[in-house]
C-alpha cells in the first residue's frame, strides 16, 4: 500500500495562538482516513496547510515521496489535492456551470461552453446528482452545493479529496447519500481525508483514524482497534465534561408563544413558514434542524431584529411582534447571536464598553449626557471576576480575546439583566470544551433560577443533554417536538429530513 | 431638430461612457475606484499632449491609456497590493489627478490642435433619425460601440472574464481555485483606469480639441454613479452613459434658446439627476439577487478569512 | 528565496507614530521631482515655504486663518468617519454654511453684534446640516451611497451659490462683479494684532473641544463609536443606526458649514466665488491623518495650513498652478495608505523550497 500523503512534524502559530504543534500522519491510496478532533483542535487549520492557503512554520509535507513546499492553493491543486472547504469556496451569483469551469485547469481563454457543458453533465450523471448547470448557485439547497465543490474536484481528477464536515449541513439521508458516492470513488483508487467530530459517522466510513488533539496527532488507528469509546477517550482524554444537576423546574406557564411565523429573507424565499412555538417558564427547549432552515431567522425575529410577514409572538402575554432590538430586550429577552465577532460585540472597543451595549442608557451607567465612567468601570470589574473572563491590559479592544472569553462577554452582558428568556444560536460553536461546559453551566444555572432558554445547537449531543424538550424544525416549520430522553437519533433525524413524528414526544 | 439632439447626446454621453466602462472593469474585480476624475484628466491632458506633439490622435490616444493606466496602477499597488482603503486611495488619486495636470498642462492651456473627425458610415448613416447620432461620427465613438460588445464577451465568454468577475464576487473561491487574485485584480484596475483615460481623451481631441484645467468638470463622478445604474453591465452602461449625455445635450440647447431660467441652474441639472438616478437605482438593487460584486471593497488577505 | 507577509502579532506605537511623519517626508520628496519638472528647486521652494509660513508674525497669522476652515471642515468629516461614513461632501457645505450665515447678515436687519453672530451661525450650522443631511437619509434610509451623493453634492452647492451672487444676491454698488454686499461691522468678527487673523480660530478650538467631550463623553458618542466599530452589533444592541446616520451626517456637515460662517464673517465679509479653494477636500486628508481624535485634526490642519500659504506663495513667486497643492496632498495619501500596510504587516524574506 503507497502512501499518496506523508506530512511529518507540522508547526502553524499564529498571533497569541499555536493553532497546530506537532502534527504527522500519512494517507494510502484507496484509503478513507478519518481526522477525528474536538473543536479547536486545529483539523481546519492542518486542512488549510494541506491545501497551501497557509504557510506552515515547521515541518514537511510529501505527495507521493516527494517533498512539496505549497506557497498557494495552486501548488496544492496541481498536486492533486482537493478540499471541500465547511464554508463552500462557490461564487453564489454564479451558475453552477460558471462555478465549475472557474476550477477547471487548462481551460482556454476563449472556451467552447458546449464542450465544457458535456463534460460536467457526464459526471453528474455518472453520480446521479440532481444538479442543474444553469442554475444560479445562491438558489440552491446547501446539499446540493456541497455536490458542485465535489464535482469541481473529479473533474479536475484529484487523488485525494479533502471534506471539512461534510455531513455538519446534511441531514442524515443525505449523508448516507454522500458516504454511498465516497466509497464508489474510494474504489476508483481516490484518497479522501474526513474530517468529523461525529462517532457515529467515523465508525461507518472510516479505514484509518488519526485523533488530533490540542494540535498535535496523538495516534492513528486501523479499523478494528477502534471503537467508539476507545476514540472518545482519545479524542476528550482526561477534560472532564462538567457535570450539573438540573432540578426540573419546568412550570406550565408559557412566557413566549409564537403564532403562524412566517418570514422571507432578502431573495424573497421562505426562512419560516407558519412557524409555530411555545416555551415554558424554567425550560430550555432545544431546536434542532439541519443548518440553513430557518433557525437564524427564527432568533433574529424573536430578538426584533428581522421583521415578520405574518404571525404573532407574545412574550408573557405581551405582543412583541415586529418590535425593534431594544424593545424586545426590554421585554426580557436576551440572545446569544451565532455569529460573535460580526453581531455580538463591537470589536474596537473595550470589555468595559462592550459590556454595557446593551444598557448604556439606563441610569447606572449614565449622569444626564455623559457616561458615567466609574459605573461602568465597576460593572467590569464585577462581571470579568462572576464570568472568569480573562482579559488583557485595562482597555484592551474585546478583539484580541479569546472566542471562548469574547462568549462569556456577550453572555454577562446578556445575562446582567436577568431576562425571562434567553435566545442562544450554536452558543458552543468553536468553543474549546472549557468554554463550552461554561456556557452550558450557565444556560442550566439559569433554567434553576426560572429563566427559559431556547437552545438552536447542531450537535445532537448538547441538545439531548441541556434539553427538556427538543423541537425539530424543517425549511421553516416545525415538524414537532420530542422528548430528549426517550427519543432515538434516528427519529430525530428523519424529522430534520421533514418527515413527521410518530407517536413518541 | 431630435437628429441634432440624439447627435449631441452620443458626443456628451461618450466620455462618460469610457470612464463608466472603465469603472465597471474596476468594480467586476472588487476594487472600488474614486479616482476616475483625476484618471479622466490625466488622460486627457495626455491625449491632448500626444496629439501636439507628435500630430497624430492615434499617438494621442494611446498615450492618454498608457497614462491612466500607469496612474491607476498607483491606486491598484495600494489597494491591492497593500491592502489600503479603497475609498481614500481613489480620493487621493483624484486629488493627485486634478493637481499633477494643473502642473504639467500649464504650458498646454491655449494650444490647438485638429481633433477627430466625423466619418460617416455608408447606408447606415442615411437612417433616419438614428443615421446621422450614430453612423456620421468619429472614430472613438466607434470605438466605444466596439467596447462595449467586447467587455460583455470578456466577461461572459472567456476564462479571463470568469476570472475577474469571480475574483470580485468571491475572492477566496478564486484563490482557491487557482487563480491570482493580486494579478487579477492589479489588471483589471489599471486597464480599467486606461479606458477612463480614453473618455478623458474624448474631452481634450474630440469634443473640444483644446486642453483646460479642470475640463472634465465632474463627468467622473457621474460615471461612479453610472456603474450602479448600470447593475454592472456593459450594455447598460451605454444607456446610461447617453441619458446624461442627453441631459447635458437639452441643458446646452436651453442655454442656447436664450431661456431666462439662469445658467447655473441648469448645469445643476446633470448632478442633480445622477443622484436621482443613483437613488432609484440603489432602491432597484435591493429586491432580488444583488448584482454588485460581493467583494467590492475588501481588501483580501488569504490568512485572515478564519 | 521568497518574500512572505505576515501580520504584526501588535503594531508598535512607534512605528504607528512615525509612519504618518515619514509618509509627509517622503511625499514631500516625490513632490520635489514634480517641482524639478515644472523648473523650481524644491530646496528653494520648501526653504520659502516655510519662512512664508511661519517666519514672520503675519506669516503665522495667515497660516492660522487657513488653519480655521481646515479644523471645521476636519472635525466634520473625521466626526462621519468615526462612524464609518464617508462625507465627501465638506467642500458644498462650507458654501452652503456661507449662504445660511450670509443670508442672515444681509437680510434679517439684526442690530446687535451678538445676536447677529450667533443668528448667523446658527444659519450656517442648520443650513450645511441639513444639506449634509440629504446624503444621511438617503444613506440611513436606502442604503445609497453617501460617497457619491455628498460629492456630487458639491457641484450643486457652488452652482448654487453662484447663481445667487450673479443674480439675486449681486451687489447692486458692485460694478457687476458676481459679489455680495459688504456685511456691516455688526455681522463681522473681532480682527486680531492688525492682521486678518480672527475670531473664527478660537471658535474652531472651542469647537474641537466641545467634539472631543461629545465623542468620549457622552453616551451619544458612545453610540457613534459602537456603531463606526460595528453597524450589526450596533443594531443588535437596539441602537437606531439609521437614526444615527442621519444624525451624523447632518452634524458632520453642520461643523463644516461653521467654516462658511466663519470665512464670511471673519475673512470675506461678502459672499463670493471662491470662498473656499477645497479646504473642503483637503479635510478628507486631515481626518485620514488624524485618525480619530479631535486634537489631532488641530495639529494637521496647522501643518496643512502652513501647506497652503506657502503654495499661495509659490503661485506667487513662480506662478505654480494652486491645484499643485492638489497633487501635493495626493502624494500623501498616497504614502500614508501605503504606510499603514507596514505598520500591520512585515514582510520577510524566507527560504524557499520549490517542487523537488
Amino acid at each position: 500500500m503507497s502512501d499518496i500523503l506523508h506530512i511529518e512534524n507540522i508547526r502553524k502559530t499564529f498571533p497569541g495562538v499555536i493553532a497546530l504543534d506537532d502534527v504527522s500522519f500519512s494517507v494510502a491510496r484507496g484509503e478513507i482516513h478519518t481526522l477525528l478532533g474536538e473543536n479547536g483542535a486545529g483539523k481546519s487549520t492542518l486542512m488549510n496547510v494541506l491545501t497551501g492557503l497557509y504557510h506552515p512554520d515547521r515541518g514537511q509535507i510529501r505527495i507521493a515521496g516527494e517533498k512539496i513546499h505549497f506557497t498557494s492553493p495552486r501548488d496544492s491543486l496541481a498536486c492533486g489535492i482537493g478540499m471541500v472547504h465547511q464554508h463552500f469556496m462557490l461564487v453564489p451569483a454564479h451558475s453552477v456551470f460558471e462555478n465549475i469551469l472557474l476550477a477547471l485547469d487548462n481551460v482556454p481563454n476563449f472556451y467552447s461552453r458546449k464542450t465544457y457543458k458535456e463534460k460536467i453533465q457526464q459526471l453528474i450523471d455518472e453520480f446521479d446528482l440532481d444538479l442543474d448547470l444553469s442554475t444560479p448557485v445562491w438558489k440552491l439547497s446547501i446539499g446540493a452545493q456541497q455536490w458542485i465543490e465535489l464535482i469541481k474536484l473529479l473533474m479536475r481528477d484529484c487523488q485525494l479529496l479533502i471534506l471539512d464536515e461534510p455531513t455538519a449541513v446534511l441531514t442524515p439521508q443525505e449523508a448516507d447519500r454522500l458516504f454511498d458516492v465516497l466509497r464508489r470513488l474510494k474504489k476508483q483508487g481516490k484518497s479522501i481525508i474526513f474530517i468529523s467530530h461525529k462517532m457515529r459517522e467515523v465508525m461507518e466510513i472510516s479505514d484509518r483514524v488519526t485523533i488530533l488533539k490540542k494540535g498535535c496527532s496523538l495516534d492513528t488507528l486501523a479499523r478494528g482497534d477502534f471503537d467508539e469509546s476507545k476514540l472518545a477517550s482519545l479524542m476528550i482524554g482526561k477534560d472532564k465534561i462538567p457535570q450539573w444537576q438540573k432540578t426540573l423546574q419546568m412550570s406550565d406557564e408559557i412566557v413566549l408563544d409564537i403564532q403562524g411565523l412566517s418570514v422571507r429573507n432578502d431573495r424573497g424565499l421562505s426562512d419560516l413558514d407558519k412557524f409555530n412555538l411555545q416555551l415554558k417558564k424554567g425550560e430550555i427547549l432545544g431546536v434542532a434542524g439541519v443548518a440553513g432552515n430557518g433557525q437564524k431567522a427564527l432568533a433574529e425575529v424573536l430578538t426584533g431584529l428581522k421583521n415578520t410577514s405574518h404571525g404573532r409572538i407574545l412574550a408573557r402575554e405581551k405582543d412583541i411582534t415586529n418590535s425593534n432590538a431594544r424593545y424586545s430586550y426590554i421585554a426580557g429577552i436576551a440572545h446569544i447571536p451565532e455569529d460573535r465577532k460580526t453581531i455580538g460585540i463591537a470589536p474596537d472597543m473595550s470589555v468595559d464598553e462592550n459590556l454595557i451595549m446593551k444598557s448604556f442608557k439606563s441610569g447606572s451607567f449614565r449622569n444626564w449626557i455623559f457616561q458615567n465612567k466609574k459605573a461602568i468601570r465597576r460593572n467590569a470589574e464585577e462581571k470579568i471576576e462572576q464570568f472568569a473572563i480573562k482579559t488583557g491590559p485595562d482597555g484592551t479592544p474585546v478583539r484580541y480575546l479569546s472566542g471562548g472569553n469574547i462568549q462569556k462577554v456577550i453572555i454577562a452582558r446578556e445575562l446582567s439583566e436577568h431576562p425571562a428568556v434567553l435566545v442562544a444560536l450554536y452558543p458552543t460553536r468553536g468553543l474549546d470544551i472549557g468554554s463550552a461546559g461554561y456556557v452550558h453551566k450557565v444556560i442550566a444555572d439559569g433554567a434553576d433560577r426560572g429563566m427559559s432558554t431556547i437552545l438552536i445547537a447542531e450537535d445532537l449531543d448538547e441538545l439531548l443533554k441541556l434539553s427538556d424538550r427538543i423541537a425539530v424544525m424543517f425549511r421553516g416549520k416545525l415538524i414537532g417536538y420530542v422528548n430528549p430522553r426517550k427519543t432515538t437519533r434516528e427519529e430525530i433525524g428523519l424529522m430534520m429530513s421533514g418527515e413527521t413524528p410518530g407517536d413518541t414526544a | 431638430m431630435l437628429e441634432i439632439l440624439l447627435d449631441a447626446t452620443v458626443r456628451a454621453g461618450t466620455p462618460i461612457l469610457f470612464a463608466t466602462l472603465g469603472a465597471i472593469i474596476n468594480e467586476r474585480a472588487g476594487i472600488i475606484n474614486l479616482g476616475i476624475e483625476g484618471l479622466m484628466l490625466i488622460g486627457a491632458l495626455a491625449g491632448f499632449a500626444g496629439t501636439y506633439l507628435s500630430g497624430s490622435l492615434l499617438v494621442g490616444v494611446l498615450l492618454a491609456f498608457a497614462a491612466s493606466f500607469l496612474a491607476g496602477s498607483i491606486h491598484a499597488l495600494i489597494t491591492v497590493q497593500l491592502r489600503g482603503n479603497q475609498i481614500v486611495s481613489g480620493l487621493a488619486l483624484t486629488m493627485f489627478g486634478i493637481g499633477i495636470t494643473a502642473l504639467f498642462g500649464k504650458g498646454m492651456v491655449g494650444l490647438t490642435i485638429v481633433g477627430f473627425k466625423r466619418i460617416a458610415i455608408p447606408g447606415l448613416s442615411q437612417l433616419p433619425i438614428v443615421g446621422k447620432a450614430f453612423f456620421n461620427q468619429d472614430l472613438l465613438i466607434y470605438f466605444s460601440f466596439l467596447l462595449v460588445f467586447l467587455i460583455w464577451f470578456f466577461f461572459y465568454r472567456t476564462r479571463w472574464g470568469l476570472g475577474v468577475r469571480s475574483v470580485g464576487e468571491n475572492p477566496a473561491a478564486a484563490d482557491t481555485c487557482g487563480f491570482s487574485v493580486s494579478t487579477y485584480r492589479f489588471f483589471a484596475v489599471t486597464i480599467g483606469s486606461g479606458l477612463v483615460g480614453i473618455g478623458g481623451a474624448y474631452l481634450s481631441l474630440a469634443s473640444t480639441p483644446m486642453w483646460i484645467e479642470n475640463m472634465s468638470a465632474g463627468r467622473g463622478w457621474i460615471a461612479v454613479a453610472l456603474v450602479i445604474f448600470a447593475g454592472w453591465s456593459s450594455p447598460r452602461a451605454m444607456l446610461g452613459a447617453y441619458l446624461f449625455g442627453g441631459i447635458t445635450a437639452m441643458q446646452l440647447r436651453f442655454q442656447a434658446m436664450g431661456t431666462t431660467v439662469s445658467a447655473h441652474i441648469l448645469q445643476m441639472l446633470p448632478y442633480f439627476f445622477t443622484i436621482l438616478v443613483l437613488v432609484i437605482s440603489t432602491l432597484r438593487l435591493k429586491k432580488g439577487a444583488s448584482q454588485q460584486p460581493e467583494g467590492l471593497g475588501l481588501p483580501y488577505d488569504r490568512e485572515d478569512r478564519k | 528565496m521568497k518574500l512572505v507577509i505576515e501580520r504584526r502579532e501588535i503594531s508598535s506605537p512607534l512605528l504607528r507614530f512615525s509612519a504618518p511623519i515619514a509618509s509627509i517626508g517622503v511625499a514631500l520628496f516625490v513632490a520635489g521631482f514634480l517641482l524639478l519638472a515644472s523648473g523650481v528647486s524644491p530646496l528653494v521652494a520648501y526653504k520659502e515655504i516655510i519662512i512664508e509660513a511661519l517666519g514672520s508674525l503675519y506669516g503665522l497669522s495667515e497660516t492660522l486663518v487657513k488653519t480655521t476652515p481646515l479644523i471645521f471642515a476636519g472635525l466634520g468629516v473625521s466626526l462621519a468617519f468615526r462612524m464609518q461614513i464617508w462625507n465627501i461632501g465638506a467642500e458644498g457645505q462650507i458654501y452652503v454654511g456661507a449662504m445660511g450665515a450670509t443670508w442672515v447678515a444681509l437680510f434679517s436687519g439684526l442690530q446687535n453684534h451678538w445676536v447677529m453672530l450667533v443668528a448667523m451661525f446658527f444659519a450656517a450650522f442648520f443650513c450645511a446640516g441639513l444639506w449634509a443631511g440629504v446624503a444621511g437619509f438617503l444613506r440611513a434610509r436606502w442604503q445609497v451611497n453617501e460617497v457619491i451623493v455628498t460629492l456630487l453634492m458639491n457641484y450643486i452647492a457652488i452652482l448654487w451659490v453662484d447663481y445667487l451672487i450673479y443674480g439675486p444676491w449681486k451687489d447692486p454698488k458692485g460694478f457687476n462683479f458676481p459679489l455680495t454686499a459688504q456685511f456691516s461691522d455688526t455681522a463681522r468678527f473681532a480682527e486680531y494684532f492688525n492682521t486678518r487673523m480672527h475670531s473664527g480660530f478660537f471658535l474652531a478650538l472651542f469647537c474641537a473641544l466641545v467634539l472631543y467631550l461629545f465623542i468620549e463623553r457622552t453616551v451619544w458618542g458612545y453610540e457613534i463609536k459602537v456603531i463606526g466599530s460595528n453597524q450589526k452589533a450596533a443594531q443588535y444592541a437596539g441602537m437606531n443606526t439609521g437614526m444615527a446616520i442621519f444624525f451624523v451626517l447632518f452634524l458632520s456637515g453642520a461643523i463644516a458649514g461653521i467654516a462658511g460662517f466663519s470665512e464670511v464673517a471673519g475673512l470675506q465679509h461678502r459672499l463670493q466665488h471662491g470662498i473656499s479653494p477645497g479646504y473642503g477636500y483637503t479635510a478628507i486628508i486631515i481626518a485620514w491623518l488624524a485618525k480619530r481624535s479631535a486634537i489631532g485634526v488641530v495639529i494637521v490642519s496647522f501643518l496643512l495650513g502652513v501647506l497652503l500659504v506657502g503654495g499661495d506663495s509659490l503661485q506667487l513667486l513662480w506662478q505654480l498652478p494652486v491645484a499643485f497643492v492638489y497633487a501635493f496632498q495626493g502624494l500623501i495619501l498616497f504614502f500614508l495608505l501605503a504606510s499603514d500596510f507596514f505598520i500591520i504587516y512585515r514582510v520577510k524574506l524566507v527560504k524557499g523550497v520549490a517542487h523537488a
